[in-house]
C-alpha cells in the first residue's frame, strides 16, 4: 500500500472537520460577494435620496435605508471589499515583519535575539488599541493608513512563533548538512528552515485576518477608520449608534456581518491547525 | 520575596524607557502640528504668530532635546500641560480619570475569573456533554463578536426598548438628590452594561483556556493516583486538578491587561464614561500631544504592573519557583 503523503493527510483531516469546512465556505462566499459586489448590489450604494431616509427593512430595501436614504444592503455588499482588503494587507504586513524578525532572532541568537525580543516585549506593553488610535489620528484616517498601522502593530505574535520554530529547526541534521556544504546564511534561512516553519505561520495569519477585521470595524465605528461616504461595516454602525432609538436595522446587520466573517476566519484557522497537527488541537 | 520584587522592578526600567521612546517617536513623526487646529480655524493668523505658538509649546527645538526635556519632567511625574483650552497639567487630567477605568476593568476581570474558570472546569470534566458543546459555541461567538456592536445591541434592548438600564454616563442627573441607598443603586445600574460588555471577550478566551488546561491536567498520572486512592471526584477536580491548571491561567490573566485597558477606549466612548479611554479618544481627536503621550505611557505602565502582579502571584502559588 502506498504511504499517505502529508498533503493527503492534511486534506483528509480538514475535509472531515465540520467546523473547518463551514469556516472555509463562509470565507469563500465572502470572496465571491466582494468580487461580484457591483453585480450583486440592488442599488447604487452612494445614491442619496432623503425622501426615503431611515426606512425599515421592506420589499424594496431588504435591510432598510440609512439616514440619507441609501440602500443598506448595497452598502453592506460594497463594505465587504473593505474588510477583505484590510484583513489581507494588514496581515500581510504583520506576517512579513514578524517572520523576518523571528527568523533573524531564532537563527542568529545571542545579541540579535536579545535585541529583537526586548523590542517585542516593549511593543507588547502598549495597549495595542491605544497605539493604533494615536498613530491613525496623527496620520489622518484613510484606508491605507489603517491597513499599515494595524500591520505594524500586530507582528509580535508571529515573531515569537517563528523564533520558536527556528530555534528547534536550526539544530536539525539537514541544517547542519547545508552548513557543512557551505550554504550562505540567507539560503539556509529562506530555503531550508523557513519552508519547514510555514504551517504555524499560516494558522496565525488566518486568525490574524479575523483580528484585523475586528480592529478596522472598531476604528471605523469610532470615526477614525474608513471615512464616509465610503461604506464600511464599522461606519454603517456609527450611523446605527446615532439613530439608536429609531433605526435598529442600521445596528443589527453590519454587526452580524462582522460576526459571521470573523467567525469564518477563526473556524478556518483552527481547522487548518487541527489538520496540520492534531496534537496541537485545543481539545 | 522583597529581593525578588526588587529584581522584577529593576528589570522594568529598560522596558519603561523603551515605552517612552516609542510613544515619543510615534507622536512626533506626525506631519500635522498641534498648532494646526488653532491656526487653521483662523485664516488671518500670520506665520510669525504660528511660530510663536510653536515656541511656547517647545515644538521648535530638535526632537532629541524635546525628548530629553520631557523625560526629565517625567522623572518628577510632570507630564506637562494639556494643549486644550483648559491648559491643565496632564497628570491631573489623567489621574482624575484613572479610578473609574481601573474600577471597571478590575470588576470585569473579577467577573471573568468568577464565571470563566467554573465554566472551563465543568466543560472539561464533562467533555462532549451538552453543556460543553453549548459553551464551545458561546466561546466561538465570544471571540468573533465586535464588543462595540454588543454594546449597541444591549443599549437598544435594555435601554431604548425595555428602559431598564441607563445607556450613558456613570450617574443620573438627579444623583445629588438621591438617598444614599438610591445613590449606590444608581451607580450599579450605570455600571452593569459597561462591565458586562468589557468582560465578554475575556470570558470566552479564559473559559476556553481553562478548559484546555484542565483537559491537559486531568490526563496526568497524579490525577489517576488521586482517583484510585478513592478520593471524591470533587476533591480530585478542584484540589488536584484545578490547582495545577491555574498556574498558566495566572500568566494569561496578566497578559490580558493591555487588551482590557485598550478596550476601555471603545466602551467608555460608547457609554460616555469619563475614564482614561474617553480622555484618550478626545485628546487623539484634538491632537493634544501631551495628553496622548501621557495616556500611552500610563497605559503601558499599568500593563507592566499587571504583568508584575501576575508574576508575583505565580511565584507565590507555585512552590517550585524560589522567590527568596
Amino acid at each position: 500500500m502506498q504511504r499517505e503523503t502529508p498533503k493527503h493527510l492534511f486534506w483528509r483531516r480538514f475535509r472531515t472537520n465540520g467546523l473547518a469546512v463551514s469556516g472555509s465556505i463562509i470565507v469563500l462566499l465572502l470572496f465571491l460577494v466582494a468580487a461580484l459586489a457591483p453585480y450583486l448590489s440592488p442599488y447604487d450604494p452612494g445614491h442619496i435620496d432623503t425622501k426615503y431616509a431611515l426606512q425599515p427593512p421592506n420589499k424594496e430595501h431588504l435591510m432598510g435605508t440609512d439616514q440619507l436614504g441609501r440602500d443598506v444592503l448595497s452598502r453592506m455588499i460594497l463594505g465587504s471589499r473593505i474588510s477583505l482588503m484590510v484583513g489581507f494587507v494588514a496581515v500581510g504586513i504583520a506576517t512579513i515583519i514578524g517572520t523576518l524578525l523571528g527568523a533573524l532572532a531564532g537563527f542568529y541568537g545571542r545579541w540579535v535575539d536579545i535585541t529583537i525580543m526586548r523590542f517585542v516585549d516593549i511593543m507588547l506593553c502598549f495597549p495595542t488599541f491605544f497605539l493604533i488610535l494615536a498613530v491613525i489620528a496623527i496620520l489622518e484616517p484613510s484606508i491605507w493608513n489603517i491597513m499599515i498601522v494595524i500591520g505594524v502593530t500586530s507582528w509580535m505574535g508571529v515573531t515569537r512563533l517563528v523564533r520558536a520554530e527556528f530555534l528547534s529547526i536550526r539544530e536539525r541534521d539537514f541544517v547542519n548538512a547545508a552548513k557543512a556544504m557551505g550554504a550562505k546564511d540567507l539560503r539556509i534561512i529562506f530555503l531550508h528552515i523557513l519552508p519547514n516553519a510555514l504551517s504555524p505561520i499560516w494558522v496565525s495569519a488566518t486568525l490574524g485576518v479575523a483580528a484585523a477585521i475586528l480592529t478596522e470595524s472598531a476604528l471605523s465605528f469610532l470615526g477614525i477608520g474608513v471615512q464616509p461616504p465610503s461604506p464600511s461595516w464599522g461606519n454603517i454602525l456609527t450611523a446605527g449608534k446615532e439613530n439608536i432609538e429609531i433605526a435598529w436595522w442600521l445596528s443589527l446587520y453590519p454587526g452580524l456581518a462582522i460576526l459571521i466573517t470573523v467567525l469564518g476566519y477563526n473556524l478556518l484557522g483552527e481547522g487548518i491547525r487541527d489538520a496540520i497537527d492534531p496534537r496541537l488541537k485545543q481539545h | 520575596m522583597s529581593y525578588y520584587l526588587f529584581k522584577r522592578l529593576v528589570s522594568m526600567i529598560p522596558l519603561l524607557l523603551g515605552i517612552t521612546i516609542i510613544s515619543f517617536i510615534v507622536i512626533h513623526l506626525a506631519p500635522g502640528a498641534p498648532t494646526g487646529l488653532q491656526t487653521d480655524l483662523n485664516p488671518k493668523i500670520t506665520a510669525e504668530a504660528r511660530a510663536r505658538l510653536e515656541a511656547i509649546y517647545g515644538l521648535d527645538k530638535p526632537l532629541h532635546i524635546q525628548y530629553y526635556l520631557w523625560l526629565k519632567r517625567l522623572a518628577v511625574l510632570d507630564l506637562g500641560n494639556s494643549f486644550s483650552t483648559d491648559r491643565r497639567p496632564v497628570m491631573d487630567k489623567i489621574l482624575e480619570r484613572v479610578p473609574i477605568t481601573v474600577l471597571i476593568n478590575t470588576l470585569s476581570l473579577l467577573l471573568i475569573i468568577m464565571i470563566a474558570i467554573p465554566i472551563g472546569v465543568i466543560s472539561a470534566s464533562y467533555q462532549d456533554s451538552f453543556f460543553d458543546k453549548f459553551t464551545t459555541v458561546f466561546v466561538f461567538i465570544g471571540f468573533a463578536i465586535p464588543t462595540f456592536w454588543l454594546a449597541l445591541l444591549l443599549m437598544i434592548f435594555f435601554g431604548a426598548n425595555l428602559g431598564w438600564l441607563p445607556i450613558s454616563g456613570i450617574k443620573s442627573l438627579n444623583y445629588e438628590y438621591l438617598s444614599p441607598f438610591a445613590m449606590v443603586m444608581d451607580r450599579v445600574k450605570h455600571l452593569i452594561l459597561p462591565i458586562f460588555v468589557s468582560s465578554f471577550g475575556g470570558l470566552a478566551g479564559l473559559s476556553r483556556y481553562t478548559r484546555s488546561n484542565m483537559l491537559e491536567v486531568i490526563r496526568q498520572d497524579y490525577i489517576m493516583t488521586a482517583r484510585s486512592k478513592g478520593l471524591r471526584e470533587r476533591a480530585v477536580i478542584f484540589k488536584h486538578g484545578l490547582r495545577n491548571a491555574l498556574l498558566p491561567i495566572i500568566t494569561i490573566l496578566g497578559l490580558s491587561v493591555p487588551g482590557l485597558i485598550g478596550g476601555s477606549v471603545i466602551f467608555e466612548t460608547i457609554f460616555a464614561i469619563p475614564g482614561m479611554g474617553q480622555l484618550f479618544y478626545i485628546s487623539v481627536m484634538a491632537r493634544d500631544y501631551p495628553v496622548v503621550m501621557g495616556v500611552l505611557v500610563i497605559g503601558a505602565v499599568l500593563t507592566l504592573l499587571g504583568n508584575l502582579v501576575a508574576d508575583v502571584s505565580y511565584a507565590l502559588v507555585d512552590p517550585r519557583i524560589k522567590v527568596a
